[in-house]
């Protein structure tokens, strides 16, 4: 349920992300940054104001105000998503039974020999069908505990309101742009393991793994 | 399929009930300590008043940063504004000294004060970051009137909830609660960097925010109107953002 949520809050979340930063698609590193200043990098694409310079001759429409608000808005269903996900998730021992990699499999060995398994496309073994390798943990648990904290922090910090009550929330991250920077970082980093995990799935068997997710039905051992 | 027993049926209606009340409950005391903002209507309001209520319990008194002179802006950004009005020339041309600040509304003792008006009242300074909604940002000094000493001299009435200030510009008006209102970076800024307030950066006078983004810094401020309801100004929503799509609070 909470997953389901979160792809929908995820997409949302996404979609106004990139509509804002078409706005400004330059980014800068520390405190301040603006057009009269040198950008770390800029997007190759046009923007929707007229006062960035870009190489293409065309403005895109403003589509800000009411991606602004459906961010935000989202924003507060994830995070709240992601306290009932946290709370049932340490209540039921998902986290610790299904997430934390095994005890003998914590070990560099565990993470080459099934990597080399998925080079080889060798079957997953019987015990992946009801759980998880030692690889998708891994990703999973940097996915729920470091890149979905992350994006919330760097988000925050550019909040002028947020930051004049908690300071450190961007100082800590080198200042505004950094932050904004990082922010965008992060949803690309997230948007990468959503394309795998996606493309993972589908080669899996798409209809069986979504069956199993919705209805918790899984065919016999050795099947798809 | 299980059939929904009787007593699963009765927890339910209570649970519904409770969640229910608590809900009305929470949005009356939300009105009351003034967690509610005015654009809290349609579909993103729920997010709006969420994000509001909790920066109004979190940010009250809170500061926005500053920082040291050695962290101002070699080159600022001004963001462009519509060409100036014959009006605005005439008075660029007089060097402002026409140019009044008119404050009226809930107010013991409507005013109307030129800039020099302003300076003579006490006056601050800070060095703090202009931020847009855009993603752009530039750090200078601001030096202005507190908008606290300017309602002081005019007296708000203690029922006063918000404070609307308009620009010369046609169409182009804010509003901020008591809160920000009464901050002390809220500022009716005229000078910056140790010179007066640019024109290109809303000189002869600015309302600078400084814990909001930066449209909420109107530019050319000629008007203050303190009130206690933003129903009937414009569409109801509390300033001119709203109508144009983008949110009435901007410290998200």
């Amino acid at each position: 349920m909470t997953h389901w949520v979160t792809v929908a809050c995820f997409l949302a979340l996404l979609i106004s992300g990139a509509e804002i930063v078409i706005s400004h698609p330059r980014f800068y590193w520390g405190e301040t940054g603006n057009v009269n200043m040198h950008p770390l990098f800029t997007l190759p694409m046009p923007s929707s104001r007229n006062t960035v310079p870009t190489k293409y001759g065309y403005v895109m429409p403003d589509q800000n105000g009411w991606s602004r608000y459906l961010h935000f808005q989202t924003a507060w269903v994830l995070v709240l998503t992601g306290l009932v996900y946290l709370i049932a998730g340490l209540w039921t021992g998902h986290f610790r039974k299904s997430l934390i990699p095994e005890r003998e499999k914590r070990c560099l060995q565990a993470y080459w020999e099934r990597t080399a398994q998925y080079l080889r496309r060798a079957p997953p073994d019987a015990a992946e069908i009801r759980s998880y390798n030692v690889l998708q943990r891994t990703t999973y648990l940097i996915v729920i505990f470091v890149l979905f904290p992350l994006v919330i922090w760097t988000g925050l910090a550019l909040s002028p309101g947020f930051n004049s009550a908690v300071p450190m929330g961007v100082n800590l991250l080198g200042g505004r742009q950094t932050a904004r920077t990082l922010h965008f970082f992060v949803s690309g980093a997230l948007l990468l393991f959503l394309v795998v995990h996606v493309v993972m799935v589908a080669l899996t068997g798409f209809r069986s793994r979504m069956r199993a997710m919705i209805t918790g039905r899984v065919d016999g051992p050795g099947g798809r | 399929m299980k059939s929904i027993s009787r007593r699963r049926l009765i927890t339910t209606g209570l649970a519904a009930t409770a969640g229910a009340s608590g809900l009305a409950v929470a949005a009356r005391l939300a009105q009351r300590y003034g967690l509610i903002p005015p654009d809290h209507g349609g579909i993103y309001g729920p997010g709006e008043t969420l994000t509001y209520a909790a920066q109004r319990l979190m940010t009250k008194h809170s500061l926005a940063r500053e920082f040291p002179g050695s962290m101002i802006s070699k080159s600022p950004f001004a963001n462009e504004v519509a060409p100036p009005t014959e009006e605005f020339k005439r008075h660029q041309a007089a060097g402002f000294s026409d140019w009044r600040l008119a404050v009226d509304g809930m107010v013991a003792r409507p005013l109307s004060l030129s800039i020099a008006d302003l300076r003579a009242l006490p006056f601050r300074n800070q060095i703090t970051e202009v931020v847009c909604e855009e993603g752009w940002s530039y750090i200078a000094e601001w030096i202005g009137t507190p908008l606290s000493e300017v309602l002081k001299e005019a007296g708000a009435l203690p029922q006063a909830r918000y404070v609307v200030y308009y620009s010369i510009e046609r169409d182009w008006w804010d509003s901020i609660d008591m809160a920000d209102a009464l901050h002390p970076q809220t500022f009716l800024t005229w000078g910056m960097n140790d010179g007066d307030l640019p024109v290109s950066f809303g000189g002869p006078l600015r309302m600078r925010v400084p814990r909001q983004l930066g449209y909420k810094s109107v530019k050319f401020i000629t008007r203050l109107t303190v009130t206690d309801s933003m129903k009937r100004f414009g569409k109801g929503l509390g300033s001119a953002a709203p109508e144009g799509g983008y949110a009435w609070y901007a410290g998200i």
